[in-house]
């Protein structure tokens, strides 16, 4: 995988960012999928993407904990405005893709494998 | 009659009640995933044979048998709790108990409201039939009851404390359909009465692996989907007799 920056990664892959746009200077390094965050606590890494449909806001937590780039809420779910606060006060980036997960990740794949 | 069970079986208040023993998670024929043997008739019939003072009905995402089994349970002087257990949108598994029918009737339309309207294929999930004290099939749900309801966790737990009922996140040791599996930990500001755990843990085993639920109230439960797991495990209930106020009393005090 390479490092690839987050705002040029929103751009070329057409998603949108609802949480900090002023905190895309950020470097992604890889992706996780999952659904369930245990799972994420377990398993993500550092300065990852995580593609999820889950919009509860105890992603924001997890994200911050593990200090990932920026959550990918797929299949045009909408977080509601509760949860967009908690991101805001936690720093954690969230962007949503109208794309359903495979769609989202595959895209990541490539581009992410992709250099520079 | 011996006089522990005359208490236990009437309306007797004891100085400080007795202990009663609960299993508050029993599924009926009318989950997918419920034996079709788990008939009301069977149930209550079992529950009496393990020598359970209470049971609550709690299928998936309906109340829809509840009535036959509370009915053949006045019967029978088994004190039978009416609720289900809740798939919030997250896949978390989370049970309700209710007061009385009429609350019950009105859980049941915003568990309609909530439901998406996905149809179910018996061959795959199973059979979803509510049967009356006889057996006889009188209501065949077309729903997917095994779907996740479109409204998260923190509103259906608003929403069945704001109708006075009881709210308790079900099998919270399990690695699926368990607020810890779907959510990584307890939201901070989720209401909740007491947490469930099931037959494959104990308090003890569960709060040395997480130490932030020392203290918590827990109920134990079987989760029972065939007649011979009703009352694998129970929750020991000290009452001062079987009626609601005193069921909710006894949750507070766990």
């Amino acid at each position: 995988m390479e490092k690839k920056n987050l705002k040029k990664l929103i751009d070329d892959l057409g998603l949108t960012c609802v949480a900090n746009e002023n905190l895309l200077d950020r470097e992604v390094n890889s992706a996780y999928v999952s659904d369930l965050l245990s799972d994420v606590m377990g398993k993500a890494q550092p300065q990852m993407l995580w593609v999820t449909s889950q919009i509860h806001k105890n992603i924001v937590a997890v994200a911050s904990l593990i200090e990932l780039s920026a959550i990918v809420i797929v299949n045009e779910r909408k977080p509601d405005e509760e949860m967009l606060k908690l991101a805001q006060e936690e720093g954690v980036v969230v962007l949503t893709s109208d794309n359903p997960a495979f769609e989202t990740a595959g895209l990541l794949y490539n581009y992410l494998n992709t250099a520079p | 009659m011996d006089s522990e069970s005359f208490i236990r079986n009437s309306s007797f208040r004891g100085r400080g009640g007795c202990t009663f023993k609960a299993d508050l998670h029993i599924h009926t024929c009318l989950s997918p995933c419920g034996d079709l043997e788990m008939s009301p008739q069977n149930i209550i019939r079992t529950a009496k044979e393990k020598g359970l003072d209470i049971i609550a009905i709690t299928d998936h995402n309906s109340t829809r048998n509840v009535r036959t089994c509370m009915e053949l349970g006045k019967k029978n002087n088994l004190f039978v709790i009416g609720g289900c257990e809740i798939n919030t949108q997250e896949e978390v598994h989370c049970l309700a108990y209710f007061p009385d029918l009429e609350k019950l009737d009105e859980f049941q339309n915003f568990l309609d409201e909530h439901l998406p309207d996905i149809k179910n294929n018996p061959d795959i999930f199973g059979h979803q039939v509510a049967v009356d004290e006889d057996d006889n099939i009188i209501y065949e749900e077309e729903k997917a009851l095994i779907m996740a309801l479109d409204i998260d966790i923190e509103s259906v737990s608003e929403k069945v404390l704001s109708m006075s009922g009881i709210f308790i996140p079900a099998h919270i040791d399990r690695s699926k359909n368990s607020i810890f599996s779907q959510l990584g930990f307890i939201p901070f500001d989720l209401k909740y009465n007491a947490l469930e755990i099931s037959w494959r843990t104990t308090v003890e085993k569960l709060t040395e692996k997480y130490p932030k639920l020392t203290g918590k109230r827990f109920i134990l439960s079987s989760d029972a989907h065939y007649p011979e797991d009703i009352g694998r495990v129970h929750t020991k209930l000290k009452m001062e007799k079987t009626d609601w106020e005193s069921f909710v009393k006894a949750i507070h005090r766990l």
